[in-house]
């Protein structure tokens, strides 16, 4: 026999289900009155510095539904490069967001600025990104991934890198379909799948 | 181009899969056309899975953590149901408290029906029962709610598939790589050997972690009464050779 570890074990995930809505942002899904607005409203407060940018999309199941019942999870740097907490951040941007997949199209709208590139244990950099946790009914532990962008420089991005097929790295990154607009659709199974991550 | 230095509390321990549901499961059909098929990527945590966003007191308000009254907001419309604390600890795999982290819950009522559009299910709405609530734990790790029983549900899957009895339950953590959604689940349910949603769980003891045990040390005489539920969140890596200096 051994000593025993002391360590414990993280608590199982579960689905968050098809109503995560009421217990995340409640006001959209009409429970009004408990709280007086929902958290992670907004990703920026007005005056943040840098671009501010809208990205849409879907998500897509593996038939190619756009499902209505996503919720997501957004975090993500300033436009310096600074998380929410750290010092010298920009006090205009929360960098946290929530939203949520329209009940009638499953199309998802983020607001916020654009995040600069951040520092890597390794002393090197990340492209700019944005974190994305994604959680839905049948979805039994949330998903993480990212949104990079196609008009940034990704090429010495150390998670990119890591990606064998080079043809899967495009799914991580958000077109550009105008000034300050960009399109970032996800895909859960198929052809097309997104890279998922595990870090 | 950041001019950030990386401010280093050690990498996230890497995720236990094995601890966790399995994405695909047949049993559970939505989970069919909604799990991904091709390997994660694994790679050592960064920034953005090291840092979180963190939620002070001041969005709180007194009845928050209060499902029987935080809808009605009136004490002499308590929500109907069997009135219970639901009570535990925030820690991370290394055994150290949480505190001061934001723990969000959601529920059906006592009749098992969600306040909630896509709900039909024949049992009535109480209309003094929202099913929300939230609060931040103490310095130790702590949290609790005041709520009500909520009940067992049928649901669409196969052909006579009912939810037990279940409180939703969200924790942040300090970092986003923490960030999870599970349920907790009452003792003695004999639901809870018949849902394929707890089934997703394959390791008997990770699921015997989510039914909270009655805890009759924290039920209140001619009140409530008391379940348990303590979250283990990931812990971080930390070592006397992480943070080594420049050039060593
Ligand atoms: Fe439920």
């Amino acid at each position: 026999m051994v000593q025993k570890l002391d360590t414990l074990v993280e608590t199982p995930s579960q689905t968050a289900g098809p109503y995560v809505h009421i217990g995340c942002i409640p006001s959209f899904a009409g429970l009004e009155g408990v709280y007086p607005e929902d958290l992670g409203l907004r990703a920026i407060e007005d005056g943040a510095e840098g671009e501010v940018i809208t990205i849409t999309g879907s998500i897509y199941d593996g038939t190619g539904w756009a499902m209505r019942d996503a919720m997501f999870e957004s975090w993500q740097a300033d436009a310096s490069g600074r998380f929410a907490g750290q010092q010298g951040a920009d006090p205009k941007v929360n960098g946290f967001c929530r939203f949520a997949a329209d009940k009638d199209t499953g199309e998802f709208t983020l607001t916020t600025v654009k995040p600069g590139a951040t520092p890597t244990r390794a002393g090197g950099q990340q492209a700019p990104h944005i974190a994305l946790w994604i959680v839905a009914r049948g979805i039994n532990i949330g998903l993480q991934t990212r949104i990079y962008f196609e008009d940034e420089d990704n090429s010495a991005d150390p998670l990119l890198a890591r990606i064998e097929q080079r043809n899967r790295v495009e799914t991580l990154v958000a077109k550009k379909t105008g000034e300050g607009q960009y399109r970032f659709d996800i895909y859960l199974q198929g052809a097309q799948e997104t890279v998922f991550l595990d870090l | 181009m950041s001019d950030q230095a990386y401010i280093d509390q050690g990498p996230l321990i890497p995720r236990n899969r094995a601890a966790h549901p399995v994405p695909y499961d047949p049993d559970y059909k939505t989970s069919v056309p909604r799990s991904p098929n091709q390997p994660l990527l694994s790679m050592e945590s960064t920034l953005s899975e090291e840092t979180g966003p963190r939620f002070g007191h001041s969005m709180l308000g007194p009845l928050d953590n209060n499902l029987i009254l935080n809808y009605s907001k009136d004490a002499a419309k308590p929500a109907v149901g069997e009135r219970i604390l639901m009570h535990g600890r925030v820690l991370d795999e290394m055994g150290r408290p949480v505190p001061h982290t934001l723990v969000e819950i959601w529920q059906a009522n006592a009749g098992g029906r969600y306040r909630h559009v896509k709900d039909g299910y024949l049992a009535p709405l109480d209309p003094n029962f929202g099913g929300c609530g939230r609060t931040l734990t103490d310095e130790n790790g702590c949290y609790e709610f005041l709520t009500i029983r909520p009940g067992a549900y049928p649901w669409p899957n196969r052909g006579n598939d009912w939810r037990p009895m279940h409180i939703h339950i969200s924790v942040f953590g300090h970092s986003f790589g923490q960030r999870l959604i599970t349920q907790m689940y009452f003792e003695g349910d004999p639901l809870i050997e018949r849902c394929p949603i707890a089934a997703t769980v394959k390791s008997r003891s990770q699921l015997d972690r989510l039914v909270a045990p009655l805890d009759m040390a924290k039920a209140r005489p001619l009140d409530f009464l008391a379940y348990k539920f303590d979250i283990v969140l990931r812990g971080r890596r930390q070592t006397m050779f992480e943070n080594r200096m420049e050039g060593l």
